[in-house]
C-alpha cells in the first residue's frame, strides 16, 4: 500500500486562530488536489507557538460543534490531518495537543507529555503536561503522534513502538539555535539525528512536520522529513521556507525492512520491564 | 575549542527573514538606519537592503563636528554601493545647544549626548520615512555595555544583537561591505582618536573568546582561567558583564497589583500577528 504524504511547512500567526484555520483550509485543499492522502501540520498550528498568556484564550475542544474544528472534520473527508491546537478540557486544563482527524471523525488526541521548561522555553509554566502515550488505528494502519520535545525523550517514542505504532507523526515548532560552520543549525542537526535514529532502531516510518517563520526574535527553521523504516531519508524541505513537503511511501517496506532487520521481533520487553520495575522499585535513586 | 566561525550564507538567511518579518507583520514596509561610516551599521544596512529592497532603505548620516570625515566617506560608499536613499542631518546644532551651556562637560558626558541626539533625530527619520529603526548593536558590547543607554542602542529591532563583533566581520564579508570599512580599528567616532579597543582595553579578538566562554558554552571564571585566560581580564569582564546588566533589560517596575507589567502580564511583542 502506497500513501502520499504532506507535511505543512507553515508560518503561523501568533494568538490569531482564523487566520491559521484560513490557512489549514487552504492547504488541505491543495493537499488534496496534489493527491495527498495525509497533511501533517506543525506544533500549535492553529495558534503560533510562543504563547505566554495568550494560551487560554486561543484554546479549543476537538468536537464537531466547535467553529475551528467543524470545517477542518469537514476538510478532514477529503483527507487525513493532523493539526496542532491548544486543548482545554472540561477542568479547564491547558495543554499543547495534536489531533488526528479523518472521515468526519476526531480519530485521536494528544496532548504533549514532555514540556521544556528550560533555556528559551517556558512551557511548564502555561500548560498543563499530558499523561498518555498512545498509538491509535487509522486507514492506513497504526500511528502515533508525538509533538516536539516528546520525541527529545527516548521512551515515548518506545512506546509507541510497542504500542503498534508503524507511522510516528512528529510534530513541532522548533526554533533555530546553534550556528556555528555548519549550513545547518545545531538544533536542525540534532533533531535529523534523532529521527533518522528512531526509524532505523524501530524499522518504522518517521514524519516530522516543523513549521518555518519568526515570532519576535525566534526563527522556526522548517526542514521537514520523511524517513524510512531503513533510516533512508525519503524527502526534506528546505529551511526557513514555506510550502507543502511531500511524498510517496510504500507500506511494503515494513515487511521488507523487519524481514531482513526483525529488531522488533526480538525485543525484549518483559526483559525491558523486569529491570525497568527494579531500577525504579529498588528505593535507590542512583540510576535515576 | 573555541571557534566563532559562523555559516555565513546561513546566519544571512536568517536575519535578512527576521528583518522582514518583524517589520512586516506591524504593517511597515521599510526601515531606516543610523549609518555611521563603521563595519556595524553598514552590516546592518546590507541587511535590510537585502530584506526589503534598497529602496525601502533610509540610511541616515549624523556627523558632529568632530566626526571623523573618514566615517562620512566610508557611510558613502555604502550608500552608493546599496543605492538606498540617504540624507546627511548634522547633530552639531542640537549637541552645542545643550552642551556650550556645560563647557566642562567631559569625554563620556558629551558622548552619550551626541549618541543621544542621534537618536533624536533617526526617531524623527523614522516617522518620516515611514520606516523602523533597525539596530547595530552587537552581541559583544551588548554583553560589555558598551553603548549609551536610550542611544545607540535605541531601535525597533536588532538583526545582530546575537552575533560578536568578530563574526560581524564574517558575515560583512560575505555581504560585500567594502574591505576598508571591515579593516579600520573600530570607533563610536565621539571623540578624535577614539578607538573601542583603545577605550576597552583589550582587542574584540581576545574578548570575544572569552564572552564565548563565558556566555555561550556556560564556563565558570575558574574554568577561563584554566582554558588560559588571564584573572585580571576575566575578572574585569565578567564584572562588566554584571554591572552593565541594566542596560540589557527594561526598567524594573514595583509590583503592586496582581498582574503587573512584565512579571505576570506576558506576551510577546508580535502578539496577534
Amino acid at each position: 500500500m502506497k500513501i502520499q504524504i504532506s507535511l505543512a511547512q507553515i508560518n503561523t500567526h501568533l494568538g490569531n486562530v482564523s487566520a491559521n484555520l484560513d490557512k489549514h483550509l487552504q492547504l488541505a485543499q491543495e493537499a488534496h488536489a496534489s493527491g495527498a492522502d495525509l497533511l501533517i501540520f506543525p506544533e500549535l498550528s492553529l495558534t503560533g507557538y510562543v504563547l505566554q498568556d495568550l494560551a487560554s484564550t486561543v484554546a479549543h475542544s476537538a468536537r464537531p460543534d466547535d467553529p475551528v474544528f467543524k470545517p477542518l472534520l469537514d476538510a478532514s473527508r477529503k483527507l487525513d490531518l493532523v493539526v496542532g491546537f491548544v486543548d482545554e478540557d472540561h477542568r479547564h486544563r491547558f495543554y499543547i495537543a495534536a489531533a488526528y482527524l479523518s472521515q468526519g471523525q476526531v480519530v485521536h488526541i494528544h496532548h504533549k507529555v514532555y514540556l521544556p521548561t528550560y533555556g528559551l522555553f517556558d512551557e511548564g509554566r502555561f500548560f498543563a503536561w499530558g499523561d498518555e502515550v498512545r498509538a491509535f488505528d487509522t486507514r492506513f494502519g497504526r500511528a502515533g503522534m508525538l509533538i516536539c520535545e516528546d520525541f527529545w525523550h527516548a521512551s515515548p517514542p518506545y512506546l509507541l513502538w510497542l504500542d503498534g505504532a508503524e507511522l510516528m507523526l512528529f510534530a513541532s515548532a522548533s526554533p533555530g539555535r546553534g550556528l556555528g560552520s555548519e549550513a545547518q543549525l545545531e538544533s536542525a542537526r540534532w533533531v535529523e539525528h534523532i529521527n533518522r535514529a528512531y526509524a532505523s532502531l524501530f524499522t518504522t516510518f518517521v514524519l516530522h512536520a516543523n513549521r518555518v517563520g519568526y515570532e519576535d526574535g525566534l526563527n522556526f527553521w522548517g526542514g521537514c522529513t520523511v524517513f524510512d523504516p531503513n533510516g533512508e531519508l525519503l524527502v526534506k524541505g528546505p529551511y526557513h521556507q514555506e510550502g507543502l513537503v511531500s511524498t510517496v511511501i510504500d507500506l511494503n517496506q515494513l515487511h521488507r525492512t523487519r524481514a531482513r532487520l526483525p529488531l522488533l521481533r526480538d525485543e525484549r520487553t518483559a526483559l525491558a520491564l523486569r529491570e525497568m520495575n527494579r531500577i525504579l522499585g529498588s528505593g535507590s535513586r542512583t540510576n535515576r | 575549542m573555541i571557534d566563532l566561525t559562523i555559516n555565513t550564507a546561513l546566519a544571512r538567511t536568517i536575519l535578512t527573514g527576521f528583518i522582514a518579518s518583524e517589520i512586516r507583520r506591524v504593517g511597515y514596509t521599510r526601515a531606516v538606519i543610523a549609518l555611521s561610516g563603521g563595519l556595524d551599521s553598514a552590516v546592518s544596512c546590507y541587511l535590510a537592503a537585502e530584506a526589503l529592497g534598497h529602496e525601502n532603505v533610509l540610511a541616515v548620516c549624523m556627523p558632529y563636528k568632530s566626526s571623523s570625515p573618514d566615517s562620512l566617506q566610508h557611510a558613502q560608499m555604502v550608500i552608493d554601493a546599496l543605492g538606498v536613499e540617504s540624507r546627511t542631518i548634522p547633530i552639531t546644532a542640537m549637541v552645542d545647544g545643550l552642551l556650550d551651556n556645560f563647557p566642562d562637560a567631559g569625554n563620556v558626558r558629551r558622548g552619550n549626548v551626541m549618541a543621544r541626539a542621534r537618536m533624536i533625530v533617526i526617531y524623527d527619520q523614522s516617522e518620516v520615512f515611514k520606516g523602523l529603526v533597525v539596530g547595530t548593536s552587537n552581541k559583544t558590547e551588548i554583553l560589555l555595555g558598551y553603548s549609551t543607554l536610550y542611544g545607540d542602542s535605541a531601535c525597533a529591532i536588532n538583526p545582530l544583537g546575537d552575533l560578536y563583533k568578530t563574526q560581524v566581520r564574517q558575515l560583512a564579508a560575505d555581504l560585500g561591505v567594502p574591505q576598508e570599512i571591515i579593516d579600520k580599528p573600530p570607533s563610536a567616532d565621539l571623540w578624535q582618536g577614539q578607538t573601542d579597543e583603545g577605550e576597552l582595553g583589550f582587542t574584540y579578538e581576545q574578548v570575544d573568546r572569552l564572552l564565548y566562554l563565558l556566555v555561550d558554552q556556560r564556563y565558570t571564571p575558574q574554568d577561563c582561567l584554566e582554558a588560559g585566560f588571564a584573572e585580571p581580564f576575566v575578572r574585569g569582564v565578567v564584572e562588566r558583564i554584571r554591572r552593565n546588566h541594566f542596560k540589557r533589560v527594561p526598567p524594573p517596575i514595583a509590583k503592586l497589583s496582581n498582574r503587573t507589567i512584565g512579571y505576570d502580564f506576558l506576551y510577546l511583542r508580535d502578539w496577534g500577528t
